[in-house]
């Protein structure tokens, strides 16, 4: 079975949706589970908390459970720290069967002990898995107990993998960290002031935009969770303003902080020039008793794209009128993607995302062009499919989704953990473009079957 | 440290993977994961990684509905979907720590499945119990192996004039240089699982979902009339022998998987005689070759360390290599449990009484760093998880085992057979050339080695 003439799964009509000026006006369904007995791209609740919390560098992060969890997330995302790299070892209480009928509290215990007399770590996460879920730990009361020991916050973070989607994973993230925020001094932090919300650091990214942001003149408080650090994300209740990134993940978080502190926040991405420079706009305009940081942001704004501007225009002629296919996890990701292959020529026949919800969906269909397909929650024989019908030269996606591509020959550009250089900030769109252009431009495709290679 | 609880940074991963990866060696299979959709996004994330290549499987996509009223309903429905939707002409379900504890029994609802008629003529679902709190990646491989076996084998009381090699864990390039050998031999052989042309698929501009390779169901059923089984590996290999011995009377031999000089010798004896076949003179020039090569290098081996993590059934016939090379194996850890393992390790550590040796519980990456810490090594071989202590402590790093995430190469060259020795040699030579060329004196810097 090849995937050229396939069907739309049975009962995935609802979540395929093709632009037409004359087509219906129909909702993309979302937020449903997925089938059982696809091929879903998806992961689980544990997931989406251990995407958010892993970047905090100075704690420990061990995974209560048997020692698969623990293994296949072992320094799988590139969030890089300047500092200690806690993050970056594997903790599993490796739970054997024993554990699983008479319970795994003890062996969670002592583990949680024996690591913070090694690595006296500033804080540790605790992750409940599946089967924790089941047998009934309670895992709140050993955190306690060791936070009472061992004098730091030990934070228990409910991530059973079956008890929803990722985007639960994200909440469960969200309040564990909420339980640390708050627990810090204030001391020193100015009424101009930020944190920095839903951006992981990877490949050094949120380095990148810290650095505009100080340079207009505001304190960052806190990174969460990108280069992490425990004191920090303790004081973080003293910023004036929480500036999110990433929706999905953290806006969670945001809200809670905007309910207990009265910290604001808005919503911002930092891909593509356009975002980019909106997001230090936007920012700026929230401090307008000091005009000087608008100045600022104008002058990075301008300095920037002075820079890579015309290194892109190579980019742009040889991309122009190319196609690209977008498949991602968040969906607030993806409309920075549209606008930033515009900014390089191209037009986008597919979009599509793993936990977008039905606003994110209504916009997206707004943005899009004539006949591109949108898609919630697809997996790999329905992208190849598109990625074929629609003729696309180019798939953004992740891990699962690369050799895809390149199994159909088509160029990709992974949005995902596995980037190896920035793709955030205004370096990070001259990055995309490069990447994209050696990607869609490489010599490798003349060779294959369907661009006229050897038959 | 005491370490009563802990395991850090692991030498293993869990079952379901094992029996993923198994699975993607029968054609036209389709693995299907009973559990969160976690687990089935891990194992193909992690899969695809170490292959480069797209890896299909579906998921029971478990909610707090399930987990309460157990998974049938979801297992059902999936299958339903599965045969409709991917058209596959085999599903072969595992299960997950999650499923196993809220205690669904695969053979009873696959068997309602079929009741139901919910699997089509001519489709088959298989199952593998595969709990995560059990063993390792490993022992989930030998389950879904032995399942195939089990549900497959047929005795028709007609005995066929074939052998069936029940490959260990090992990579598509070692399977295709297997099924070479015997080709060479001209022994007819049925090896499964075969990941070969499934993991190392040419770019076609197609996806398929079902690639040209794996061994097929004809082929599964036809093992139970083959006159014996030869079993590469006791760990991953062995309990799916037994199973074709207890089922249809196939007498069985367990040897090591042929990995190295005398491993190998082993295995080219065991087919020569177990098919009646002289060895023909390809395969004894290809022996004197990497013979040859063992020789002319000798001086290079001598007396150097190794420290050596990974699975159990690579492991035994690795340390010998590394012994028949003269080279000294001091720290040998797998996160994998079995006595099995212990054993045989203990008759091949004969010859090295100085060796740290560990397996299952607390034996990780950890323990291995400390060791060498205590005592330094020039070399160190494991998947690429070994690239933190090698960068650590400046060791020369041979990537060996699963998974190999930074590198490519395990999916096209073997490490079994002759030629696989060869390969080995060649890359244990150049790293630890490599290092002697990079920080030799000036007037020692040699330009002939």
């Amino acid at each position: 079975m090849d995937t050229h003439n396939i069907a739309l799964l049975e009962g995935r009509e609802g979540q395929v949706y093709e632009k037409r000026q004359d087509g219906p006006e129909v909702e993309i369904a979302c937020d449903k589970t997925s089938l059982s007995g696809s091929v879903s791209q998806r992961a689980c609740v544990f997931c989406g908390s251990r995407v958010v919390l892993y970047p905090v560098a100075d704690a420990i992060h061990i995974v209560h459970g048997p020692i698969g969890c623990a293994a296949y997330t072992w320094d799988i995302r590139g969030a890089v720290s300047s500092g200690p790299e806690l993050h970056r070892l594997s903790f599993s209480t490796d739970l054997q069967e024993m554990d699983v009928i008479y319970g795994g509290e003890k062996k969670l215990y002592r583990s949680l002990v024996e690591l913070i007399d090694q690595y006296q770590p500033k804080a540790a996460f605790i992750y409940s898995t599946c089967i924790i879920g089941l047998i009934g730990d309670d895992i709140e009361a050993v955190c306690k107990k060791v936070a009472k020991e061992k004098g730091i916050p030990v934070m228990p973070v409910h991530s059973e993998g079956f008890k929803g989607t990722k985007k639960d994973g994200y909440k469960a993230a969200c309040s564990a960290l909420m339980k640390l925020i708050g627990t810090g001094s204030t001391e020193g932090i100015s009424n101009y002031s930020i944190n920095i919300l839903g951006e992981f650091n990877l490949a050094g990214e949120a380095w990148i935009i810290r650095e505009y942001y100080e340079k207009m003149g505001i304190q960052v408080v806190a990174t969460m969770t990108g280069d992490g650090r425990i004191d920090d994300i303790r004081r973080s209740h003293g910023a004036t303003l929480n500036v999110v990134q990433c929706s999905g993940s953290m806006t969670t978080l945001a809200r809670d902080m905007e309910e207990k502190y009265g910290i604001p926040y808005i919503r911002v991405s930092y891909f593509g020039f356009e975002d980019m420079s909106k997001s230090l706009y936007d920012v700026a305009a929230l401090f307008p008793d000091r005009p000087e940081i608008m100045e600022r942001a104008k002058e990075i704004v301008r300095d920037e794209i002075r820079k890579y501007y015309p290194e892109m225009q190579k980019f742009k002629a040889a991309l122009t009128g190319k196609k690209a296919a977008i498949y991602v996890g968040g969906a607030f990701k993806t409309f920075s993607l549209i606008k930033a292959l515009r900014t390089v020529g191209m037009s986008v026949v597919l979009a599509g995302s793993q936990t977008g919800n039905k606003d994110d969906y209504r916009r997206l269909k707004e943005m899009c062009d004539e006949g591109t397909v949108i898609v919630d929650d697809s997996n790999p024989v329905e992208l190849s499919k598109f990625v074929l019908e629609k003729e696309a030269d180019l798939l953004i996606g992740g891990v699962k989704e690369r050799p895809i591509a390149f199994k159909l020959g088509v160029g990709f550009c992974d949005h995902n953990h596995e980037r190896k250089i920035p793709l955030a900030g205004f370096v990070g769109m001259y990055n995309f473009a490069k990447e994209v252009y050696e990607s869609v431009m490489s010599p490798v495709w003349q060779f294959a079957p369907r661009k006229g290679g050897l038959k | 440290m005491l370490r009563e609880g802990l395991t850090i940074n692991p030498a293993k991963t869990c079952q379901p993977i094992g029996a993923m990866y198994a699975a993607l060696g029968i054609h036209g299979c389709l693995p299907h994961s009973h559990g969160s959709q976690g687990c089935c996004s891990y194992h193909r994330s992690t899969l695809t990684r170490h292959y480069k290549e797209p890896v299909m499987a579906a998921t029971s996509s478990f909610t707090e509905g399930a987990s309460v009223f157990g998974g049938q309903a979801n297992l059902l429905q999936s299958i339903e979907t599965i045969f409709s939707v991917y058209d596959p002409d085999i599903i072969a379900v595992h299960s997950t720590c999650l499923s196993e504890t809220i205690g669904d029994d695969l053979q009873q609802i696959t068997k309602k499945a079929s009741d139901d008629g919910k699997i089509p003529a001519g489709k088959y679902v298989i199952y593998a119990s595969t709990p995560s709190f059990v063993g390792s990646h490993i022992t989930g491989y030998a389950n879904m192996v032995t399942g195939m076996a089990e549900q497959f084998a047929v005795s028709t009381g007609e005995k066929k004039e074939q052998i069936n090699i029940v490959a260990g864990w090992m990579e598509p390039s070692d399977m295709r240089e297997i099924k070479d050998i015997a080709k060479a031999m001209g022994t007819k052989i049925v090896l499964f699982p075969d990941t070969s042309d499934v993991l190392d698929a040419p770019q076609t501009g197609k996806h398929e979902i079902y690639p040209k390779g794996g061994v097929t169901v004809d082929e599964l059923k036809s093992t139970g009339d083959s006159k014996c089984s030869i079993a590469l590996g006791c760990i991953s290999a062995e309990p799916a022998a037994i199973a074709l011995d207890k089922k249809c009377k196939v007498p069985f031999e367990t040897i090591d998987m042929p990995i190295g000089l005398s491993a190998t010798d082993r295995f080219i004896v065991s087919l020569s005689k177990a098919a009646g076949v002289k060895v023909p003179a390809e395969i004894t020039a290809e022996r004197g070759r990497l013979v040859d090569v063992m020789a002319d290098m000798e001086q290079y081996f001598h007396g150097k360390k190794v420290a050596l993590f990974g699975d159990p059934d690579q492991l035994i016939p690795l340390t010998e290599f590394l012994l028949d090379l003269n080279m000294k194996p001091v720290h040998i850890v797998s996160g994998t449990p079995g006595q099995r393992f212990e054993k045989r390790m203990k008759e091949i550590l004969e010859r090295a009484p100085y060796a740290n040796f560990k397996n299952g519980l607390n034996a990780d990456m950890f323990l291995l760093h400390q060791w060498i810490k205590n005592e330094p090594v020039d070399l160190l071989i494991g998947n690429t998880y070994g690239k933190y202590i090698a960068r650590d402590e400046d060791i020369p790093f041979v990537r060996f085992g699963f998974p190999i995430l930074d590198r490519i190469g395990h999916s096209y060259f073997p490490n079994v057979g002759y030629k696989g020795g060869l390969r080995l040699v060649e890359k244990i030579l150049s790293v630890l050339m490599d290092r002697q060329d990079r920080t030799a004196l000036e007037e020692k810097f040699e330009l002939v080695m």
